[in-house]
């Protein structure tokens, strides 16, 4: 079978999906005639036609509250956002009505909010943001964030068919610079569950998205000029977070480091952090690090963002930091 | 729009029992709220308590004129709305105290709380969000073709927010089978319509975002049924989202705690002495329609034996037990874990030793 990039993947879920269930629906700006902004969802109003492929107006929030409603309804939207960036617009939405829907109503809620993120693409402080600390912080959503093609496609799948609304990160810088063969059948990644993307003794990397790639970089030259074993944990779900996969890393490697592409505080590493502390502080040789971005809205220009943004250099400076403990 | 005396009203197709009808729905609306009052005071009700007083009117006239079938929204002055859509008076007084057995098994306040099956969706309290919402719940309709309507409420606060604009820009675009229902009662909490916008009346709206928009006196109950069957006769037509403007006024405070300090003297009592839709309806009934005042008394005492059973029910309900708290935040997993700090004595202060440096520290200062 051929091998098809990260963003034909979750293409190809959304053509399955909304062959399968008459109810899938997708509604966002210039998602229909034109395909999407970076095409995502090409062919999708010809094949499926326009009361399913919705072009709607520039309005962030009718859009997510539409989708609730349609979702109340027995429907299951498919939001994108056109960059990611935009979702801040509908946080109130998201937080106060969908994430609170089915617990104080009993209202059912299932729905993707789905969009373009990340940096590493020159798109400046609108067209690179990785917002998905605020949502991972709020009770009622779950979120996830892929970093292979097959995972695209498998836990697109399952965000759809989810009971609840599922936030939808798609790295871009990932979206055409990583492919892969796709697994035959109804392939549905489950929410929850990280992927071991590289197997080590040393010392272990966790990690979700674009910098997975960075880590496996990193990984190659620390076993190369160190014969650091390094072992890689691609989370995948951010939330829920797999508990049980961070918890049998760290105590294998009893060293752990967390990437992530997003702003330093209040990003996922901190929470992250805590959670080994409380579960696995008996299993620890070093404290736990974290290499993140630096605090700062995200810079246009080239020396500005490779300096902003988390390296394989920084990654490999880290790990030998925390192996040296 | 002012075809008064052209058309032909429907509520003139009304039967002496739906003009009975709709009384009762006001009265009922009237009675359960005093209730309320009195529960506040004994500090029965967990939280606040918001009146519709002097409103009953706009939410009964304007919840009339939808089919069972038809879903609603309504807003913190919607009880009126509610019951005629089939929320019960024990639903009522259990949310309020916070019952288990309440409808959000007291997650949620007041009458924040729906049911899809009898046509109402409960609303959040950031304003707006439930026009975009309902956007969703009539684009459903029309995507599957169902013969239904869907009915938002928003006050004048509510038009200057974001999502209003978004909601019914988008279900206009789209000619979902919406009506939007701004009920123009004079305040936004304590701030006057003439702070809230620089246009001359809401249904100017209606205009910018290409729908026909209608005003009415939101005290005359069949002014307002009327206005709503029109937009809900053209919803149901297919020719998309109408505006409605009614114009009542708000007679309490945004809540019972608020002293409504902001208001010039003497605007409550005149619109309580000269503009009560309570009033103003039984003087029709009783007139033109032809109705005896023990027909308006029956329905009274119906009511308040409904109200004191309903009463009596909700009281008997016990509060909730603490760990539904963790209960249905998602459908997968059912129910959040306790903290380590909840459960049993797991805690390492109950299973360690105390230290022999404990409560041995002392500042510089402390000497002896």
């Amino acid at each position: 079978m051929a091998e098809v990039t990260y963003l034909e993947a979750i293409r190809e879920a959304l053509f399955e999906e909304m062959e399968r269930d008459v109810n899938v629906m997708c509604l966002g700006e210039d998602i229909g005639a034109y395909g999407g902004a970076f095409k995502v969802t090409d062919g999708l109003l010809d094949k499926f036609g326009e009361t399913r492929v919705i072009d709607s107006p520039i309005s962030e929030i009718a859009i997510v509250g539409a989708a609730a409603g349609a979702a109340h309804m027995g429907m299951r939207p498919v939001v994108e956002m056109q960059f990611i960036d935009f979702v801040a617009n509908a946080y109130d939405m998201l937080t106060n009505y969908v994430a609170t829907a089915r617990y104080r109503a009993m209202l059912p809620c299932p729905m993707v909010v789905r969009g373009p993120s990340g940096g590493y693409v020159r798109g400046g402080p609108f067209h690179s943001q990785n917002p998905e600390a605020g949502f991972v912080h709020t009770p009622g959503l779950k979120v996830v964030y892929p970093s292979t093609a097959d995972d695209a496609k498998g836990l697109m799948k399952a965000a759809i068919r989810d009971e609840d609304c599922v936030l939808f990160f798609e790295h871009k810088y990932l979206y055409r610079r990583v492919k892969a063969e796709m697994p035959a059948g109804d392939h549905v990644v489950p929410i929850g569950k990280a992927r071991l993307a590289r197997e080590g003794r040393d010392l272990s990397i966790i990690t979700y998205a674009a910098t997975v790639w960075k880590s496996l970089e990193a990984a190659e030259q620390l076993e190369k000029e160190d014969g650091l074993s390094v072992e890689i944990l691609d989370l995948r779900s951010l939330a829920p977070l797999d508990d049980e996969a961070i918890q049998a890393t760290v105590r294998k490697t009893n060293r752990a480091l967390i990437v992530h592409e997003d702003t330093r505080t209040g990003g996922l590493a901190g929470e992250i952090t805590a959670r080994i502390n409380e579960s696995s502080f008996a299993w620890l040789d070093a404290p736990v690090l974290r290499v993140t971005a630096h605090d700062v809205p995200l810079p246009y220009a080239p020396s500005l963002e490779d300096y902003v943004l988390p390296q394989v250099a920084d990654i490999v400076r880290a790990a030998r930091t925390l192996a040296a403990y | 729009m002012g075809e008064r005396g052209v058309r032909s009203d429907a509520s003139a197709l009304l039967s002496r029992e739906q003009l009975l009808d709709l009384y009762r729905w006001m009265r009922l609306t009237r009675t359960l709220e005093e209730r309320l009052v009195a529960l506040y005071r004994q500090t029965k009700v967990v939280g606040g308590l918001f009146r519709s007083l002097g409103q009953e009117a706009d939410s009964v006239g304007s919840a009339y004129a939808l089919e069972r079938r038809d879903i609603l929204s309504p807003l913190i002055r919607n009880l009126g709305s509610m019951l005629v859509k089939g929320a019960t008076p024990v639903e009522i007084l259990k949310q309020y105290m916070a019952k288990a057995d309440s409808p959000t098994r007291g997650r949620e306040l007041n009458i924040h709380f729906g049911d899809t099956e009898r046509g109402f969706i409960g609303q959040i309290s950031p304003l707006g969000d439930m026009v975009c919402v309902m956007a969703g719940v009539t684009l459903t309709f029309k995507i599957r073709h169902e013969d239904r309507v869907g009915l938002v409420y928003v006050g004048d606060g509510a038009t200057s927010t974001g999502a209003f604009h978004e909601g019914i820009n988008f279900a206009a675009v789209q000619r979902c089978p919406l009506v939007v229902v701004v009920e123009n009662n004079g305040y936004a909490y304590s701030t006057p319509v003439s702070r809230q916008t620089a246009a001359k009346q809401f249904v100017d709206k209606a205009i910018g975002y290409g729908i026909p928009g209608e005003q009415a006196d939101g005290n005359d109950v069949l002014a307002v049924y009327d206005v709503t069957k029109r937009a809900v006769d053209r919803a149901r037509r297919g020719d998309g989202v109408s505006l409605i403007e009614l114009m009542t006024y708000r007679r309490k405070g945004h809540a019972e705690h608020d002293n409504q300090s902001y208001v010039p003297d003497g605007e409550i009592e005149r619109w309580e002495r000269e503009n009560d839709p309570i009033t103003r309806y039984v003087a029709r009934l009783t007139g033109e329609f032809g109705f005896m005042s023990g027909d308006i008394e029956g329905v009274d005492e119906r009511v308040r034996r409904v109200v004191d059973d309903a009463t009596d029910v909700a009281e008997r309900s016990e509060l909730p037990q603490a760990l539904d708290a963790l209960v249905g935040v998602y459908a997968d997993p059912p129910a959040a874990r306790p903290l380590w700090f909840r459960e049993g004595s797991s805690g390492v202060v109950d299973v360690h030793e105390r230290a022999d440096g404990w409560g041995t520290f002392k500042t510089s200062n402390e000497t002896h």
